[in-house]
Formats: structure tokens, sequence, C-alpha cells
């Protein structure tokens, strides 16, 4: 993509032309090249909105809580972009994604996209380009983003380079599973929403997040709130929201915040060059026959793999 | 320029109209599943405004629609339309159900590009599916 289409293709989305953002996403996932020139000219307006993470394990409501989020931030006047991340299968790379099911409908509304994503391959609860698409749903003028994660368990941490309020969603009765995550989801919990809480047992699971958030505050002094909610007869919606808000205007004043940013970026462009990297050196390797012998000589025990890999990196570099 | 999309065919599924019968669209919904494709299942009771903008947002590329009811010849020419409004009919459309053959023929002649019946075997399904949503690229 030149950098007028580019450019075209942005002022496009920015009005609000559907269509031209929904594309613009799938050359995105797609990795397109033409996707490059987009994401470069709508970087520079990016980074400023929520972008609103739910984590939590299959099946506690996370796409209803979504649903009505999205509900009360309308009402509200604020206009609300979704990305709902499916995993893909592994074995034959398709995906059913089901996530749209729980969304009312509000087929005339423009303040909502709603897109739903499979992982493709991702393991970490989204896809690689979720940050990217996110990036697009911002240039595209909505005030806020949330980001349903794959149904996600004990390492699925992935939504916190994305998302800049995590939201862990559990249901009453977890129990065990509850003890198994504090170690991984539990640590970038910004907000616990213990959903279902018309179920019995909310109020117990309350008194044990609550344990174990008084057991300190994050690195950065936060605090994780944690809010009752439920979606069959919905309550506690406004203090869900309300909490998000409140982890969003500590995180803006927050004295680490430049320093979180940087380091993301960072992150983002190292994991980047390791992508193209890689994929360079797999295209070097399938085509190159001296490259090729490289392996043979490790297959046959002449070379260690270090060191076949030293030089493959090198040649690369040439 | 662009790469060659290797990208999985994404495609919606939906049940327009009021009839509560899934089964069929589930079960087709899974075997394009295994077929490699990325199958946004939009469930049951949808109006052909909300069909066609999951089907924008989506940005699939075939769109296969489930219906029991016998409300066809109100809804598919419905969706053919608005889709032809919104899309200018780029998206190609097949349809399941219980669709008499005289329907049958006059909705192939609005547009939609398959109809599978009871006892259509699934292979069959995929093998349209997999042509149509070449033929959109």
């Amino acid at each position: 993509m030149t950098r007028t289409r580019a450019s075209t293709t942005a002022a496009a989305i920015a009005s609000g032309d559907r269509r031209t953002l929904a594309r613009a996403i799938t050359a995105v996932e797609s990795g397109d090249d033409s996707a490059d020139a987009l994401l470069r000219q709508v970087f520079p307006r990016t980074g400023r909105v929520p972008v609103v993470g739910l984590a939590g394990p299959l099946g506690v409501g996370k796409s209803s809580l979504v649903n009505l989020l999205t509900a009360h931030l309308r009402a509200a006047g604020r206009t609300v972009g979704i990305v709902a991340v499916d995993p893909s299968s592994p074995f034959s790379g398709g995906s059913v994604l089901g996530d749209r099911i729980r969304f009312d409908r509000r087929a005339d509304d423009p303040g909502v996209f709603f897109r739903s994503m499979a992982s493709r391959g991702a393991a970490g609860g989204v896809a690689a380009s979720t940050r990217d698409v996110v990036r697009l749903l911002e240039a595209a003028g909505f005030d806020i983003v949330l980001v349903e994660t794959v149904g996600s368990g004990q390492v699925d941490v992935a939504i916190r380079e994305v998302a800049t309020t995590r939201v862990v969603v559990l249901v009453p009765h977890l129990g065990d599973q509850v003890q198994t995550m504090k170690a991984g989801l539990f640590e970038i919990a910004d907000v616990f929403c213990i959903n279902k809480s018309d179920l019995p047992g909310a109020e117990t699971a309350e008194r044990d997040l609550a344990e174990l958030a008084s057991l300190g505050p994050a690195p950065d002094g936060w605090r994780a709130r944690i809010v009752r909610t439920s979606t069959v007869v919905p309550s506690g919606i406004p203090e869900l929201w309300t909490a998000v808000e409140a982890h969003e205007r500590f995180r803006a004043d927050s004295p680490g915040h430049a320093a979180e940013a940087r380091r993301r970026l960072e992150e983002e462009i190292v994991g980047r060059v390791r992508d193209l990297l890689s994929g360079e050196i797999a295209e070097r390797l399938a085509t190159d026959p001296a490259l090729r012998q490289l392996v043979d000589r490790v297959v046959a025990r002449e070379l260690d793999p270090r060191s076949a890999a030293d030089r493959l990196l090198s040649a690369t570099r040439r | 320029m662009a790469k060659a999309r290797r990208a999985p065919v994404r495609v919606l599924i939906a049940k327009p109209g009021l009839d509560g019968h899934d089964r069929g669209a589930k079960v087709v919904a899974r075997a394009l599943r295994d077929a490699g494709m990325e199958v946004i299942y939009a469930g049951l009771r949808q109006t052909p405004e909300e069909i066609v903008r999951a089907a924008i947002e989506e940005d699939v590329d075939l769109i296969g629609l489930s219906i029991l009811s016998g409300a066809h010849m109100a809804l598919f020419p419905r969706v053919l339309a608005l889709l032809k409004k919104e899309t200018g009919a780029k998206i190609p459309v097949f349809a399941g159900g219980i669709i008499p053959d005289e329907d049958a023929r006059r909705l192939r002649r609005l547009g939609i590009r398959a109809i599978f019946g009871p006892g259509a075997s699934l292979h069959e399904i995929v093998e349209t599916a997999q042509r149509l949503a070449r033929g959109s690229a």
C-alpha cells in the first residue's frame, strides 16, 4: 500500500467507514504487507483510550459482561470497539467464533463495532495481531476498546501487554482453580469481577479474593478492586465500570506510567524483530542449500545446534 | 505489494427469523471449522439487518443462512437486498433448511448461490463453501 493509499484508508476509518475498518482489520490479522503502511499512519494518534481486557476461565460470563458493559457505556454516550478472541484449532486451524451470540442486537448503532478474532496459534489469550487491531479501533474513533480473551487459565497473561486495565472474571466456587491461578492471572488483575454472584458462594469468593488482595498492592501501588456482578438479572455493571475508571485514573497519575508505556513498546519492538528475523531465517533455510547443509551437519552430529544457529544468524545479517 | 492471502476463510453462519432449531447450523459450523475455516457463529433469531452488519464487521468471505421456519421467502431476499445496498453484493450467500424446490429455484435466481436440504452431505456443503469463498476473494 502506498503512503497516499494508506492515508486515504486511515481517513476513511477515522470518518466511520465500517467496511474499510473491517477490511483493514483483516489485513492486519493476515499479516498483509499493506497493513504496515496503514499502521504507520495511525500509530501517532493511538495509545490514548482505555483498553479494557477481560480475562478468566471458560464459561465465567466474559461475553455477557462485554455485552452489558457495552450497553452501560452506550447509555452514557461513550462509543465502544470490541475485539473478542476465541481459540483456533491446533488441528485444522479452523475456529468457531461464538462471542457474538451473547451480543445484543444493535444493528443500527454506529457507536459500536464488534469483531471476532481467532487466536491463530498464539498462546496467551489474545492473537498476535490483537494489539494492532486495538489501534485500528482507536483510529476509528471509539472512546473505549474492550478486549475479550480466550477463556484462559494460569499463565495466559498476554492481555497484560494489550490492555490498560485488566479485569479478571471469576465465578463463585472456583475453589482450587482460584488457588492455582494465584501465580498467573491473579498477578495481572486490576479489577476482580465475581460474576454470577446471584449464585451461592459469592460472598465466600469475595472474602477469599479480598484476603488475597490484602496481601499487598501490585508493584505500581494499585490495590485490585473487587466487584460482584450478575448478568442474568443485571447487577453490578455500573460498579464494575467505576472500578475500571478508578484504575484508569490511577494509572494516568502514577509516576511509573511513562516507564511502563515505554517498557511495553520496547517489548513490542523486540518481539517484532524476533518475528521478522525468525521468518527470514525460516525462508533462507527453505531456499538456500548451503544453509540446509548446516542442518545436515547437526543431524550427523558434526555440528551442535547452537553453533549452527550462530552461523544462520550471521548468514542472515549479511 | 500485498502478500498472497493464506489466511483462513471467514464465514458467517446465522439463523434469520424465529425458529429455534439450530442443530443443523451448528453441525455445518463445526464441519467448516474442521475444514480450517474461521466460523463466526451468530446464533439464533437474527434480523437481516443484524446479519448484514455482522458480515461487514467480521469481513467475511461467505455467509451461510439456516432456516426451518418457512419464512425464507420473506427473509432471504431481504438479506440479499441489504447486502447489495451495503456491500455491492460481493459476499456469496448459501443456505440450508426446509426449502421447497420451487422456492429454491426462485431464491437461486435472486442470488442465493447454493441451497442444501435435509440429507445433504457435509462433504458437499464444505466443498461448496470452499469454492464460493475462493470465488469471492
